[in-house]
Order: C-alpha cells, then structure tokens, then sequence
C-alpha cells in the first residue's frame, strides 16, 4: 500500500509544539475470530512508540492490545518552534516497523 | 542476515545510550524493556505491582482525565490525560474492567507536557484510571466511562 502509514501534524504555538498523530495499524487484540474459520485472528499490535524533537527523544509510549486501530496519538513539547523536526517511530509485536518526520510548522 | 540483525541491535543501544547521555531520558527507563507481565497482568493490582513496583497511589485531584461519560463505541474511546504534577515521568492509563486493564503507559522526557491524548478499546462500562508517576511517587485519578457496545471484539 502506498499510504502512508504514520501521518503527524506538528504546529508551534508560541514556544509549544503540538503534535498529532495517527498511525495506521489493525491493532489486533487476538480475541477476534475469523468467522468462516472459527480461528483466532493472531494478536498484533504496536508495542512501542518513540517520539524525537530534534533528534532526542521526548516520549516513549507503551501500548498493548488494548489501544483502539488506527492509532491516535497527541503530546505537546515545551521550546520548540516552527522548523523543527518531528520524528515517531513504531515497532510491533510482529516485528514490524514504521516511522515518518515532519518539520513543525 | 544475522549480520545485519546484530548490526541493527546494534544500532537501536547505540542511539538510545546517546539519548541517555543527552539527559533527556531518566535512566530508569532508557533500557526498558516492554513490560510483558503488566500488560498480561489480569488484575489492576498485579499491573500496577508490575509496571511501577507499587499499586499504592494518592488519589490526586492535580490529574485531568478527559473521556466520554457514555462511549458510543467501545472499540475507540477517546482518552485526553494532563496533570500539573510537578516532575511527572511517566502516565499510564488502565482500563479497569478490560480483560488485561494496563491499555498503555507513557514515559516523558523533560520537554514533554504532561499531556497525553488517545483512543482507547473498553469491553464495557469500566472506570478509566489514570496513574501519574513523579518525584517516585504514585498519583492516580479515576473517571467511570458507560460504554454501551463493547470493544474488544472477544
């Protein structure tokens, strides 16, 4: 798929950073089943969230199965300003990773 | 391939000793692992025993806890927390009535606001607990959310 998977909204307010997320993932619990088979559908997940400001991190997040699908994700940062760059990262309980940097507008 | 793997193992202990160095990451949680127990934990008790080491917390009116009275949907519950906590290091939120209540669990660098904002799955009517941890202590705050169609999807 061709869309992207991490997309981040970053914006200064005067020396704050907000910065809003939504990370494309199914989140599976491994509590659903397949209805034609009966199967469990295998639990994945993201497991860890990394967030830089400038290249050092700022927020480390911990998720189990219990975060909703298609991930939000909003923090605020304090001193930093228009230009700066953004980064998150995630990696899953399947061994798959994704991560995407944004300058702050 | 295995090369590359130590390669890149590598890597990712190298970039996080540097964050460490920088000091924006309290050393207690630069090499954390992800805490399997405490999301596996059944009872909030356990999950908290697991995840801070105590499930002992001062119940604080300084934690904001944002989220819907009534859910519409339990697969994806809106969840804003903030506390003006002075030295917070991390938040967690649990989901009480969930089959495992530890949802997530944020550790925050010295820049970051104690602000967090996320979606959450309930399975049903539960109170949402928020635990903040500063200075080594535990703060906790609660607010019940109805949820009508669970979320969990079990």
């Amino acid at each position: 798929m061709a869309r992207k998977s991490i997309r981040i909204r970053a914006k200064a307010k005067r020396d704050t950073i907000e910065v809003k997320a939504l990370l494309t993932h199914s989140m599976e619990t491994g509590l659903r089943k397949n209805r034609k088979t009966g199967d469990k559908i295998p639990a994945h997940f993201i497991k860890e969230v990394n967030c830089e400001h400038n290249g050092k991190t700022v927020l480390r997040a911990k998720w189990g199965v219990a975060v909703s699908k298609n991930p939000y994700l909003s923090f605020k940062i304090n001193g930093g300003t228009k230009g700066d760059k953004i980064k998150i990262s995630w990696s899953d309980n399947q061994g798959k990773s994704a991560t995407a940097e944004v300058s702050v507008k | 391939m295995k090369r590359r793997v130590l390669l890149q193992g590598s890597m990712v202990y190298g970039a996080l000793g540097v964050a460490a160095s920088t000091g924006l990451l309290a050393p207690s949680f630069v090499l954390a692992e992800w805490p399997q127990s405490s999301f596996d934990a059944k009872e909030l008790n356990d999950a908290l025993n697991s995840l801070f080491g105590s499930n002992d917390y001062i119940t604080s009116d300084k934690i904001h806890i944002k989220a819907p009275d009534i859910a519409e949907n339990g697969a994806v519950v809106p969840v804003t927390v903030s506390t003006t906590i002075k030295n917070t290091e991390a938040m967690a939120v649990l989901v009480e009535k969930n089959p495992a209540p530890l949802t997530a669990s944020f550790d925050l660098g010295k820049t970051a606001q104690s602000f967090i904002s996320t979606r959450v799955k309930m399975g049903k009517t539960s109170p949402v607990l928020v635990i903040v941890k500063a200075d080594g202590k535990l703060y906790g705050a609660s607010k019940v959310v109805k949820v009508t169609i669970g979320g969990c999807g079990g």
